[in-house]
């Protein structure tokens, strides 16, 4: 590991990473992963990227942001990164996250102590460039020389830092290396908030550098607003999928399964997260199941974005999240429902439910829930008829932060296990004290060059752990186990994160979310709704 | 110099007030926020602020009324004030050294208030404060006063060792961080040196926070007492101007931020108010915000980047 890191040497202008970790740094894990010499190795960065892109941070490379060619180009990009960052402290330009910021920047005291909070920091034995505070510290330290205008005392006062491309790139790609899971913020004693600096940051360079992970922007939000959906699946797409989806699900039931389409005046319209429709059929198809079952008046909507959730402008984009909550609640506006629900997509409950409440007004401001306390209802209402021996195997549950820390859904889907698991065992810490899975703030769905390596070495490090010792007393490969994930980007996590690790091998660890462990339950359907299999 | 001395204490009284509500002020006037609660939220019912729960987790949930639990707020905001609750529990070692610190202040906050209270009884009802009282107010403010001093001298200390020792800490602080903590302690050092050493027939601190409210300017103050008096008045005027004012940013962090689960409803004050910030031009540079400075935020959000392809 390079040594002792220095809030000055994000200038560096040698051209090298600031830092190199080998799996030795990591922090050990249990069980069968115990020997580092079992981590898999990282695959180094080409040759090629490093000369076309920056790579200045760590051995990877999240955003792709182009070598500027000359150095006036350089000097045009800082002029344009300080113009970014004096339009972050106005209201004008920032007042949907200006308060919390103007609080961050100007009271961290600097203690630490959020630092063992945060699973980056603990997963790379405390590597100093992850430490939470680290980009705060540059981020105020810029502040107050160039949007405070602070002289020497300033200085004196709140540190000093020279400002040159280099720090501007590095802060790029540092602003990726933050899950915005905000388990840093919970443990400060001031409530200052470092999740958010990763927020902002990643807002000053989209929304006046126009620079983003392409998988979010171009391949996301853009590609939402395009077509509907960042999938790619037009309406069109998305019904023909839902239709065939139907059908599988009746086979596989035993009973009747139809998805309604733009019903107008449904009690409730289900928003998807459409991945879901893609990457686990299985999902949407056992909430028609359910949701038919209990005769719930409900509704898809195939309107632009209205059967696609996501929301990614909620990382690093205000504007972008504005437009796509806008076209969700314009769907239900559209069909004149009671109430929109969310899928099993943690993001979608917050950026709908939570960050887009002051956004929606009047009629737009359609009643939002989540999908986890309509379950819960339906699961304990008895309209069911559930039979919790078909769920006989060991399952645990990870906490979505979107769902859970940051809204407060914490008991709905844990009652529901409760009754229909009978060897529910929980991760610690769970709950609002939970960690991350560490594909949260787009890490999921961003693959580019060697990121998915940071991504189950790093970010989702002590996940693993968790999910490890949550099944620690029966990790014989003769039991299959189930990791229940009520959360879209938290499956596509786990499914890339498992696999890596060869756990679906090795231990019979296989993920799924919540609606597929109702419908196994379910004493009408066919046994063996979940299939034990690789997918 | 008893004038001089007068004069700097109100001053810096004024400095303090002043500062404090330009902060305060500052902050209540920047714009209503986007949602950003992080739960536990303790003002929820009491069942759900047990597993950190919301209001979210109830079906219908608009249709209920919303309650809003300030006890639950004060049970949670009473052991986190006086006892730095969070600090105990996420950063024991830190802990030790910031109660000792903070507690000292507190008493020390206490003893201004004893000696103010004392000094204003002095005027008021010098014939009470002659049968007895004025002597429990000399014990009082004696006890809170030692006790607060030593703690914060100790506490300050202690905070430097570890700003200096532990490497986590050594590398983000400035000169600035030392500074403060070395004023906390020099200031009261020389104070409590002062007092300690004023001789039989140097005034008390109630006598000559009387002679402070009277403008008494017979009292004279030993010079080594009257440089710890000056240095308490300056440092009180110096912290609002820092980061050290946190005791108001922490309000505004756990009200208006952490806590604030506050629902827009459709024609309600929320509305109105984002209505406001929906006018605000925005700036930004970036092609697909499409902000040219004479669009409204309303027209950014309503605008599809998507729709016209990325310039």
């Amino acid at each position: 590991m390079s040594g002792k890191i220095k809030p000055g040497d994000m200038a560096r202008t040698d051209g090298r990473p600031l830092l190199h970790l080998e799996n030795s740094d990591l922090m050990a894990l249990p069980g069968p992963l115990a020997d580092p010499a079992c981590d898999p190795a990282w695959t180094p960065l080409t040759a090629q990227i490093r000369e076309n892109y920056e790579c200045l941070v760590d051995d990877t490379c999240a955003v792709n942001v182009p070598r500027p060619k000359t150095r006036q180009e350089e000097k045009n990009l800082v002029i344009s990164f300080l113009s970014g960052l004096e339009k972050l402290f106005t209201k004008e330009n920032n007042w949907t996250f200006l308060q919390p910021l103007l609080l961050t920047m100007e009271h961290c005291a600097r203690c630490q102590t959020c630092s063992q909070s945060c699973h980056i920091f603990e997963a790379t034995g405390g590597s100093e460039i992850y430490r939470p505070t680290y980009r705060s510290e540059i981020l105020r330290r810029l502040y107050f020389k160039f949007v405070k205008k602070g002289g020497l005392v300033s200085a004196w006062q709140h540190g000093d830092i020279q400002i040159n491309w280099p720090l501007i790139a590095r802060l790029i790609e540092l602003a990726y290396r933050c899950n915005l899971c905000r388990r840093c913020a919970q443990t400060c004693p001031i409530g200052a908030d470092n999740g958010l600096v990763a927020h902002e940051l990643r807002k000053l360079f989209s929304q006046e550098m126009g620079i983003a992970p392409k998988e979010l922007h171009d391949r996301g939000s853009m590609l939402q607003l395009k077509v509907g959906s960042s999938t790619g699946m037009n309406s069109i797409v998305a019904k023909d999928n839902i239709r065939f989806i139907d059908e599988e699900m009746t086979e596989k039931t035993g009973i009747t399964v139809e998805t309604p389409w733009n019903v107008e005046g449904a009690d409730v319209l289900l928003i998807h997260n459409a991945g879901e429709i893609l990457a686990w059929p299985e999902n949407p198809g056992a909430f028609a199941v359910i949701l038919n079952a209990a005769g719930i008046s409900w509704t898809l909507s195939s309107d632009l974005a209205g059967y696609d959730s996501i929301n990614y402008g909620l990382w690093y984009d205000d504007a972008q999240f504005a437009r796509v909550a806008i076209k969700h609640a314009e769907a239900a506006r559209k069909l004149r429902v009671k109430k929109i629900v969310l899928g099993e997509c943690g993001h979608a409950h917050k950026s709908l439910s939570v960050v887009a409440d002051r956004i929606l007004s009047g009629d737009l401001n359609i009643p939002r829930e989540s999908s986890m306390t309509l379950l819960r209802d339906i699961v304990m209402s008895g309209r069911l008829r559930l039979d919790p021996s078909r769920n006989d195997f060991p399952v645990t549950l990870h906490d979505p932060c979107n769902m859970v820390r940051l809204m407060g859904v914490v008991e709905p889907q844990r009652e529901i296990v409760r009754k229909i698991c009978p060897r529910f065992r929980e991760m610690e810490p769970h709950g609002v004290d939970n960690y991350c899975c560490g594909g949260g703030s787009g890490f999921a769905i961003m693959s580019g060059n060697n990121f998915p390596d940071w991504r189950f070495h790093v970010s989702g490090r002590k996940k693993l752990e968790q999910i490890l010792q949550a099944f620690a007393d029966c990790s014989d490969p003769a039991i299959p186990k189930y990791l229940c994930a009520p959360c879209s980007n938290c499956k596509g996590q786990f499914r890339d994160l498992l696999a890596y690790y060869d756990l679906w091998e090795k231990q019979r660890i296989l993920y799924g979310g919540l609606a597929e462990l109702i419908v196994n339950a379910m004493v009408e359907v066919k046994t063996g709704f979940i299939e034990w299999e690789w997918h | 110099m008893t004038l001089l001395l007068y004069l700097t204490i109100y001053a810096a009284a004024s400095v303090f007030a002043c500062a404090c509500l330009f902060r305060i002020l500052r902050y209540a006037r920047t714009p209503i926020h986007l949602r950003w609660e992080l739960y536990p939220v303790p003002h929820e019912e009491r069942e759900r602020v047990k597993h950190g729960g919301s209001y979210f987790e109830t079906s219908n949930w608009w249709k209920a009324p919303r309650r809003v639990s300030l006890l639950g707020e004060l049970r949670f905001m009473i052991p986190e004030m006086l006892f730095l609750k969070g600090l105990w529990e996420f950063n024991r070692k830190l802990w030790y050294r910031s109660f000792a610190f903070h507690f000292g202040l507190y008493l020390l906050i206490g003893t201004i208030g004893f000696v103010a209270a004392g000094a204003l009884l002095s005027v008021l009802a010098p014939n009470w404060m002659a049968a007895g009282w004025g002597r429990f107010f000399q014990i009082l403010y004696g006890i809170t006063g030692a006790a607060g001093s030593l703690l914060v001298i100790l506490g300050s200390l202690a905070l430097a060792r570890h700003r200096l020792r532990d490497p986590s800490l050594r590398i983000y602080t400035t000169a600035g961080d030392l500074f403060n903590l070395a004023f906390f302690s020099v200031a009261l050092l020389v104070f409590s040196a002062g007092y300690i050493s004023r001789g039989p027939s140097a005034p008390d601190l109630l006598a000559f926070a009387k002679g402070l409210i009277t403008f008494d300017r017979n009292l004279e103050l030993p010079l080594p007492l009257a440089a710890g008096v000056l240095l308490i008045a300056l440092l009180a005027a110096y912290v609002p101007l820092t980061h050290m004012s946190h005791f108001i940013a922490k309000f505004f962090t756990y009200h208006s931020v952490r806590w604030d689960d506050a629902p827009s409803r459709r024609g309600g004050k929320l509305e109105a108010r984002m209505a406001e910030y929906l006018t605000y031009r925005p700036t930004w540079s970036a092609a697909h915000l499409a902000a040219d400075g004479r669009k409204t935020w309303a027209d950014v959000a309503a605008h599809n980047p998507a729709q016209e392809g990325r310039k």
